[in-house]
C-alpha cells in the first residue's frame, strides 16, 4: 500500500477527482494547504504600501491505493495538474503500513478504493 | 371580480384632501416638500449599500473587495454625468425645440448642470416651472435632482448583478458613463420624465404608460442593461458542465446577503414614498404602507415556491423574493390601493423563484438581477394594467382614468404597459448591446482565465477583500518585526513589512 500525496494547484482539483472516480478511485481527501517552493510570492498592495507573502495557497491531495495502482494515480495528477509553470507543485508516494475501515473493523489491501461491490447512496 | 370593488380604499389621504391639493390649497408646502425629498433621496442613495453587501454575500470571497470599489466609481461617475446632461435629457421640458414638439418627448433638453431657468416665484424655488414634468411639488429642484440622481444610481448598480466575477474593471468606467449620460435619462425621460410612452402620444398606446417609482425606469432598465452584457460576458469558468448543466457556485456569505436585502428594502421607502415628490396630499404614507406590503408578498411568494418547488425554505431565495416584491410594487406603488400591494408582491416572489431556476439553466446569472429587477420589473409594469384605481390615476394624471381592468377599465391601461414595456427593452438593449460589444472589441469585455481562476480582488486591485482567507497573516512563523529583506528568496524564513510592523498600531493612512 502506498499514500500519494499532491500538493497542486487550485483549480486542478476538480478535473483529478472527477478522472479518479470514472477510474474507479472515489477515496481521496484535500486540504488547504499554504506553502513555498520556487514560485515567487505574491505582492499585494495595501493602501499604497507593499506587502510581499511569500506562501502561496495549494490543495493537498492525499489518496491510499494498492502499489499497483500508484502509476494510475501520478499519471492523472500529473495531466490535469501539470501546466508548465512554476509553482504546479510535487507528487509525494509513501509506503503505508496498514489500512483498516473504522466501521466494520476489516483491514488489508481491500479496503482501499473498494466501493463496486456496494453501492452507497450520497448523502447516506 | 365585484368582491374586488367592494374592498376599501386607503384612508390616510382622503378625496377632499386630494383635490385641495390638487388645487394648491392645502398651503404652502415648499420647505417640508424639500426636506422629504432631500430624506428621500438619502435613504435611496444608501441603496447603494444595500448593492453592495448583496453582491458580496452572493461571490466567491476571492472576488469580495473588488464590489467596494465598482460600487464607489460607478456611483461617481454617475454622479458626474447626471449632473451635466442626464437630468437634462431625463427631466428637461425640451423648450429649444419648443413645446409639445415631437422631438422634446423623445429627449428633454434643459437642465444640463442643474441651470433651470424658472420664473422664481415663492412656489417656484430654484426654478420648479424650468421642469414642469416634476412641478407637482413644491420642493425645489436640487432636491428632485438629487432624488432622480440617486435612482439613477440605483438602475446602474443592477447592471453589474450579472457580471459579477468575470468582468473587466474597465468595462464599468466606459458604460457608466454611456448609461448614466444617454442610456438611462432617454429612457426614463420616455417613461416617468414627460416623454411619449408615459404621455400616450403615440398610436402605438392606447393610453399613457403608468409606472410611479421606476418597476420599467429603474429596474428593467437595469436588468436589460445586465442582460445585454451578460450575452457579451458568456459563464464563469466552471458554471456549466461539459455536459451543458448548471453547477452551483455559492455565495460566501448570506448573512452579508440579508443585511444586503434589508437595506435595499429600508431604502426603498425613499424610492417609492419619495416619488410622491411632496408631502402635502399625504399620500407618501400610502405609498409607504403598500411598499411595505408588497415586501412581505414577495417575501411569502418567494418562501412558498422554494419549499414547494425546491423543498427547502432556500435563503437566497427569500432574499430575492423580498427584492422581487418591492420591484413588483414600485410601478403600482401610486396608482393602487393598499389591498393589492401583497397580491403584486406576492405574485412577485414567485415569479422570481421560478425565473432564477430558469434562466440558471441557459445564462449565468451570480445574484439574480435577470429574475428580480428584469421580470419582476415586468411584472409590476404590467399589474397597473389590472390594478390601477381609477381615482388614482385620475389623480396623477397619466393613464386611462378608467383604472385597469379589474376597475373594469378596459384593456387600454394593460396594452399601454405591454407596449410601454416591450419599447423600453428594446431601446436599453440595443443601445446597450451595442456598448457592450464596442468595449469587447477594444479594450475587452472579461478578464483572463488565469485571472478568474486568482479571482478579481488580486487581478484588479493587487489586493484581497479577505487577505487573512488567501494569505498567512505576518504572525504565522514570524519571529522577526523588521523589514523584509529586499532579496528574500523562498527559503528565507517569513518575515514581513507587514501592517502592524511598518508603524506601531498598524496605521499607515
Amino acid at each position: 500500500m502506498k499514500k500519494v500525496e499532491a500538493f497542486v494547484r487550485h483549480e486542478a482539483f476538480e478535473p483529478i477527482r472527477m478522472e479518479l472516480l470514472d477510474k474507479g478511485f472515489p477515496s481521496l481527501s484535500i486540504a488547504e494547504y499554504k506553502g513555498s517552493g520556487r514560485q515567487k510570492g505574491i505582492t499585494e498592495r495595501y493602501r499604497g504600501s507593499e506587502l510581499t507573502i511569500h506562501l502561496r495557497p495549494k490543495l493537498k491531495l492525499e489518496i491510499v491505493v494498492e502499489d499497483t495502482d500508484v502509476p494510475v494515480i501520478t499519471e492523472t495528477i500529473l495531466k490535469h495538474a501539470r501546466t508548465g509553470q512554476v509553482g504546479d507543485g510535487k507528487i509525494f508516494v509513501i509506503p503505508v503500513e496498514s489500512a483498516i475501515r473504522i466501521r466494520t473493523g476489516e483491514d488489508g489491501g481491500d479496503v482501499l478504493q473498494a466501493h463496486e461491490t456496494e453501492e452507497i447512496p450520497a448523502g447516506a | 371580480m365585484l368582491g374586488l370593488l367592494l374592498l376599501p380604499t386607503s384612508a390616510l389621504a382622503s378625496a377632499a384632501e386630494l383635490t385641495q391639493a390638487g388645487e394648491g390649497t392645502l398651503g404652502d408646502t415648499v420647505p417640508i416638500d424639500t426636506m422629504w425629498v432631500v430624506i428621500a433621496a438619502v435613504l435611496v442613495l444608501f441603496m447603494q449599500a444595500g448593492f453592495m453587501f448583496l453582491e458580496v454575500g452572493f461571490v466567491r470571497a476571492k472576488n469580495a473587495g473588488t464590489i467596494v470599489a465598482k460600487i464607489l466609481t460607478n456611483l461617481s461617475i454617475a454622479a458626474i454625468c447626471y449632473w451635466a446632461v442626464g437630468f437634462a435629457f431625463a427631466f428637461g421640458s425640451g423648450d429649444v425645440f419648443g413645446d409639445n414638439s415631437t422631438l422634446a418627448s423623445l429627449i428633454g433638453s434643459n437642465g444640463f448642470f442643474l441651470q433651470v431657468a424658472g420664473t422664481g416665484g415663492v412656489d417656484d424655488l430654484a426654478g420648479n416651472s424650468g421642469i414642469p414634468v416634476m412641478a407637482v411639488s413644491a420642493a425645489s429642484i436640487d432636491a428632485k435632482f438629487l432624488f432622480q440622481f440617486a435612482f439613477c444610481a440605483v438602475s446602474l448598480a443592477i447592471v453589474w448583478g450579472s457580471t459579477l466575477e468575470r468582468i473587466k474593471y474597465g468595462a464599468y468606467v466606459i458604460y457608466a458613463i454611456v448609461f448614466s449620460a444617454i442610456i438611462y435619462p432617454i429612457g426614463s425621460h420616455w417613461v416617468f420624465g414627460g416623454g411619449w410612452l408615459q404621455n400616450g402620444d403615440t398610436p402605438l398606446l392606447p393610453t399613457g404608460m403608468q409606472d410611479f417609482a421606476g418597476s420599467t425606469a429603474v429596474h428593467l432598465i437595469g436588468a436589460t442593461g445586465a442582460l445585454a452584457a451578460l450575452l457579451l460576458l458568456g459563464p464563469r469558468k466552471g458554471k456549466y458542465g461539459s455536459d451543458g448543466k448548471p453547477r452551483v457556485i455559492p455565495g460566501h456569505s448570506m448573512p452579508l446577503v440579508g443585511l444586503g436585502v434589508l437595506i435595499l428594502f429600508f431604502g426603498w421607502f425613499g424610492f417609492n414614498a419619495g416619488s410622491t415628490l411632496g408631502t402635502g396630499d399625504g399620500r407618501l404614507a400610502d405609498v409607504a404602507v403598500i411598499t411595505m406590503l408588497g415586501a412581505a408578498g414577495g417575501v411569502l411568494g418567494a418562501f412558498l415556491v422554494s419549499q414547494l418547488r425546491l423543498k427547502t425554505i432556500d435563503i437566497g431565495m427569500v432574499g430575492n423574493g423580498m427584492i422581487a416584491g418591492l420591484v413588483a410594487i414600485t410601478a403600482p406603488s401610486g396608482y393602487v390601493e393598499t389591498w393589492a400591494a401583497p397580491i403584486i408582491g406576492f405574485v412577485g416572489g414567485v415569479v422570481v423563484v421560478f425565473g432564477v431556476i430558469l434562466i440558471d439553466k441557459k445564462v449565468d446569472d451570480p445574484i439574480g438581477a435577470l429574475s428580480a429587477h428584469g421580470l419582476a420589473g415586468i411584472w409590476g409594469t404590467i399589474a397597473c394594467g389590472f390594478f390601477t384605481a381609477p381615482r388614482l390615476a385620475e389623480y396623477n394624471a397619466f393613464g386611462n382614468p378608467e383604472g385597469g381592468l379589474l376597475y373594469g377599465g378596459g384593456p387600454d391601461q394593460l396594452i399601454a404597459q405591454v407596449v410601454g414595456v416591450l419599447i423600453a427593452f428594446s431601446f436599453v438593449f440595443i443601445l446597450s448591446y451595442g456598448t457592450f460589444f464596442l468595449i469587447k472589441k477594444t479594450i475587452g469585455l472579461r478578464v483572463t482565465e488565469e485571472e478568474e481562476d486568482a479571482g478579481l480582488d488580486i487581478v484588479e486591485h493587487g489586493m484581497y477583500g479577505y487577505p487573512e482567507q488567501f494569505i498567512p497573516l505576518p504572525e504565522i512563523g514570524a519571529s522577526s518585526t523588521g523589514p523584509a529583506a529586499p532579496h528574500a528568496g523562498a527559503q528565507a524564513p517569513v518575515a514581513h513589512q507587514g501592517r502592524g510592523d511598518a508603524v506601531p498600531g498598524g496605521v499607515t493612512a
